[in-house]
C-alpha cells in the first residue's frame, strides 16, 4: 500500500494514482477529471488533478467531494499550489493531497496553501518530509493555514 | 528606513536555518542538483562561470551605515573584496563559496538583511525611485507601499514556483524614475478625477527576448487593494503562464497571447474572491509601514544663504562645481541636495565597489546623510539627505578615494551586466566593452556636450543590462562561436517609454566605441538647438545614423 504523510504521521492508504489513459477508472485508481466528470454520482468521491486542468469544473461539486489529489508531475510546476488555494478558498473541506515529484521542502507552502496529505513517488523522503512537515514558523501573508496576514496580528 | 521587530527578524532567521540544513542535505547528496537549484536560487545563490555568485537583496535600495560595514566586512573575509550593484538595486558577490554561504547569511540576518527570493521563478526584488522622500516632483513616498509589497510577497507559499521570474516596480513620482513600465507589474501612484491617491497598475511590461512595455490591467485602484489585486494577477499568472518554453514564459507572453482585455476579466474573476478579504490593508497597516518612511531630522536652514555660498564655492573651484552640477539634485527641503555617487569611473567595472570604498561610504552615510545610503538601478548610490554647507568636505573625501567622477546621467555613465566575465549565460563579455567606450570618451567637455545620454550593455538576451531601453544599447550576440555586438537606438526608460530599434548588423568588439563615436558625430551634426540625443533620434528616426555607420569609408 502506498505510504504517506497525514495528520503529523507517516499512514497508508489504497488509493493509486489516476490511470489517465483508462476510460473509466481501473479500480482502486484515482478517477482523472475527464473520468470523474463522468460519474453518474459524485457523492464521496475522488479525484486527481493536473496541471493544467481547469479548477472551475470542480468548484460546483466541492462538497461531494472527499479527496482531491494535486498531481505534480515534476517539483518546480507550482500551478498545484493555486489549485490548493483556490480549491479551500470556494469552500472545500476534504482531504487535499499533494502526489507524485515534490520535496520535502515544498511541504510547508503546500500546507499554507491548504494541503493536508503528502504522498511522495519516492517513499525514501517520507521522514524528512514528515520533519518538515511539522516545523511551525513566521509568515507575513495570509493564507489557508492563517487567514490573517501578519499585518493584522503583529503586537 | 525600514527595521526589523521579532517578527521580521524571527522570519529570516528561520530562513538561514533551513538554508544552512539544504546546504547539507544537498553536500551529503540527499538532494540532487536538480531538486537543490531552485532551493538556492530562491536564497540568492547561482553558479556562475567561475564561482557560486551570491545576490544580497538591498529592499528598493535602501541600506543604512551598520548594513554598508557589514557587506564590507563579507567581500573581505568571505570574498575578494569588492561587490558589484546590480541594476535591480541589488548586491553581488561574485566569489563566495557554497560552503560559507549559510554563515553570510547569518551575518546578514544580523544587520537585518537577506538574500531572499533575489533570483529564482519568484517574485524579486521590489524596485523604486532612488530618490523616494526626497524628490521634488514626488506625489508620495513609494517606500512604504513597497515595503507593504516586500512583506507580502516574501516566502509567498502560493508563487514560489512560478513560470519564470516575475519583478515589480513602484513609481510615485511625475518622472519614472523605477522604468515601471519595463516590469512584469508596474504600480504608478497617481490621483483620480476627484483628487484622491490610488493605483494605476500595469502587467506585462519586460525586457529579454521579447522586449514588451507594459499595458494598463486597472486604471485606478483603491490603496487599500493592492496587495489583493497583486494576488489576483499572480494567480492568474501562475496557472496559465506558459511553462513549455522558458523563452515564453514571462506574463508579457500571457498578456499578449490572452489579450490585455482577456487577462483584465480573468484578474477580475479571481479578484471578486479575494477582494475585500483579509488581505485588504487596514489603516493600521499603512500607517505603521509609512512610520518607517518619516522625514529625517532636517536642520532648519536659511536655503537661500546656503544656495549663495554654495555657489561662491562653485565659483571658486570649478572642478567642485561641475560635480555638483552633474552629480548632485535639487532637494525638496531648502539647504539640502540629493549627492549621486558614481560608481562609473573609468578602469573599474560598472557598479563595483570596494570593501573600503564601502567603509568609508558607510562612515559618509553616518557624517552626512543621517546613516543612510540608496543604491540606484543605474548601478550608483546615493546619499539623499546632504546639508549643501557640507558638500564641500564630502566632495574632497569622494575626490580621495576616487568616487567623485562626474558623469551621472552621461554617456560614461553606463549600465552594464557582468557579462562575459562572470556569467555563465553571457554571449558574450560586456565590461570590456563599456572599458572601451569609457576610455574613447575621456574628454568630460565632449561628454558634456553631448547631454544625456544613457547607454546600457547586455551579455546576452536576458537584458540585465537594461539594453533594449538605452538611448544608445548595446547587446553581445554569438556569430558562430565569436562573441559579436548588435547595437540599438531610441530606447527609452522613462513614462515615454520605449524600446531600441536594431541599428543592422552586428560588429566586432574593438569596432564598438568608432561605432558609437559614429552614432554620435550624426547627432552632434543634426542636432537642433538644445535637443538631446533621444529628441534629435525621435525627430530624424534611425535612417541617417544607419547611413553614416554602415557607410563604406572607400
Ligand atoms: S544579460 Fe546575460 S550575460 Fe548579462 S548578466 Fe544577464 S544573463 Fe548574464
Amino acid at each position: 500500500m502506498p505510504k504517506l504523510i497525514k495528520d503529523g504521521d507517516i499512514t497508508e492508504d489504497n488509493w493509486l494514482p489516476a490511470d489517465t489513459d483508462a476510460e473509466a477508472p481501473p479500480a482502486g485508481h484515482l478517477p482523472s477529471l475527464a473520468q470523474w466528470q463522468a460519474l453518474p454520482d459524485k457523492s464521496g468521491s475522488a479525484l486527481q488533478l493536473e496541471p493544467g486542468d481547469d479548477v472551475s469544473n470542480v468548484l460546483p461539486s466541492l462538497d461531494q467531494l472527499v479527496l482531491v489529489a494535486v498531481h505534480f508531475p515534476v517539483f518546480t510546476d507550482g500551478r498545484g499550489f493555486s489549485y490548493g488555494r483556490e480549491l479551500r478558498e470556494r469552500g472545500y473541506r476534504g482531504e487535499l493531497r499533494a502526489l507524485g515529484y515534490f520535496l520535502p521542502d515544498q511541504i510547508h507552502y503546500l500546507q499554507r496553501c491548504g494541503f493536508d496529505a503528502f504522498q511522495f513517488s519516492d517513499e525514501a523522503r517520507l521522514e524528512e518530509g514528515l520533519r518538515q512537515a511539522n516545523l511551525s514558523a513566521e509568515h507575513y501573508q495570509a493564507a489557508i493555514d492563517e487567514p490573517l496576514p501578519l499585518f493584522r496580528r503583529r503586537v | 528606513m525600514y527595521l526589523y521587530d521579532q517578527y521580521d527578524q524571527r522570519i529570516v532567521d528561520e530562513r538561514v536555518n533551513q538554508f544552512r540544513q539544504q546546504t547539507t542535505r544537498y553536500l551529503e547528496g540527499e538532494l540532487s542538483d536538480a531538486e537543490f537549484l531552485p532551493l538556492r536560487l530562491q536564497n540568492g545563490l547561482y553558479v556562475q562561470r567561475l564561482a557560486p555568485m551570491l545576490r544580497i537583496a538591498v529592499p528598493y535600495g535602501m541600506l543604512n551605515s551598520a548594513q554598508l560595514r557589514k557587506l564590507a566586512h563579507i567581500t573581505r573575509h568571505y570574498d575578494k573584496g569588492y561587490a558589484h550593484v546590480s541594476t535591480r538595486q541589488n548586491i553581488q558577490l561574485n566569489w563566495p563559496q557554497l560552503e560559507e554561504v549559510p554563515d553570510i547569511l547569518e551575518e546578514l540576518a544580523s544587520v537585518q538583511m537577506h538574500a531572499i527570493q533575489t533570483s529564482g521563478n519568484c517574485i524579486r526584488n521590489t524596485t523604486t525611485d532612488q530618490f523616494a522622500g526626497v524628490a521634488a516632483d514626488e506625489r508620495e513616498d513609494p517606500r512604504p507601499w513597497c515595503e507593504l509589497i516586500r512583506q507580502w510577497s516574501t516566502f509567498h507559499p502560493e508563487f514560489a514556483f512560478l513560470p519564470r521570474k516575475f519583478k515589480i516596480a513602484v513609481c510615485a513620482s511625475e518622472e519614472d524614475r523605477a522604468a515601471i513600465h519595463a516590469h512584469d507589474i508596474g504600480v504608478e501612484l497617481l490621483a483620480n478625477a476627484a483628487g484622491e491617491y490610488g493605483f494605476r497598475v500595469l502587467a506585462g511590461g519586460g525586457l529579454g527576448r521579447t522586449p514588451v512595455i507594459g499595458a494598463v490591467v486597472c486604471d485606478w485602484l483603491e490603496k487599500k487593494h493592492l496587495l489583493t489585486y497583486l494576488e489576483a494577477i499572480l494567480r492568474v499568472y501562475n496557472q496559465h503562464g506558459r511553462r513549455d518554453n522558458k523563452y515564453k514564459a514571462r506574463i508579457k507572453i500571457l498578456v499578449k497571447a490572452m489579450g490585455v482585455d482577456a487577462f483584465r476579466e480573468a484578474v477580475e474573476r479571481e479578484w471578486e474572491i479575494l477582494r475585500d478579504g483579509p488581505s485588504t490593508l487596514t489603516e493600521e497597516a499603512i500607517a505603521r509601514s509609512k512610520s518607517f518612511f518619516t522625514a529625517p531630522a532636517y536642520a532648519t536652514l536659511d536655503g537661500e544663504a546656503s544656495a549663495q555660498s554654495l555657489q561662491a564655492r562653485c565659483a571658486a573651484e570649478p572642478i567642485f562645481g561641475n560635480w555638483v552640477l552633474r552629480n548632485t539634485k535639487a532637494h525638496r527641503v531648502p539647504g539640502y541636495r540629493a549627492v549621486t555617487i558614481s560608481l562609473k569611473a573609468t578602469g573599474f567595472a560598472p557598479g563595483d565597489v570596494t570593501d573600503q570604498q564601502l567603509e568609508l561610504l558607510a562612515d559618509m552615510a553616518d557624517g552626512f546623510s543621517f546613516g543612510e545610503l540608496r543604491t540606484t538601478h543605474q548601478q550608483n548610490m546615493v546619499l539623499a539627505d546632504v546639508e549643501e554647507s557640507a558638500l564641500y568636505t564630502l566632495w574632497q573625501q569622494l575626490q580621495a578615494a576616487g568616487l567623485a567622477t562626474a558623469n551621472i546621467g552621461y554617456l560614461t555613465d553606463i549600465i552594464c551586466c557582468p557579462g562575459g566575465d562572470y556569467c555563465s549565460l553571457a554571449n558574450a563579455k560586456s565590461l570590456p566593452v563599456a572599458e572601451a567606450i569609457q576610455v574613447r570618451f575621456e574628454d568630460f567637455d565632449y561628454l558634456y556636450d553631448l547631454g544625456p545620454l544613457e547607454l546600457n550593455i547586455s551579455g546576452c538576451m536576458n537584458a540585465c543590462g537594461h539594453h533594449h531601453i538605452g538611448h544608445i544599447g548595446i547587446l553581445g550576440v554569438d556569430k558562430k562561436g565569436a562573441e559579436f555586438y548588435q547595437i540599438s537606438l531610441g530606447g527609452s526608460q522613462s513614462k515615454d517609454a520605449a524600446i531600441g530599434k536594431i541599428l543592422g548588423p552586428s560588429f566586432s568588439q574593438e569596432d564598438v566605441p568608432e561605432i558609437v563615436e559614429k552614432i554620435l558625430a550624426t547627432y552632434v551634426a543634426l542636432r537642433e538647438e538644445e535637443e538631446t540625443f533621444l529628441q534629435t533620434y525621435n525627430r530624424v528616426g534611425i535612417a541617417p545614423f544607419k547611413e553614416q555607420v554602415y557607410a563604406k569609408t572607400h
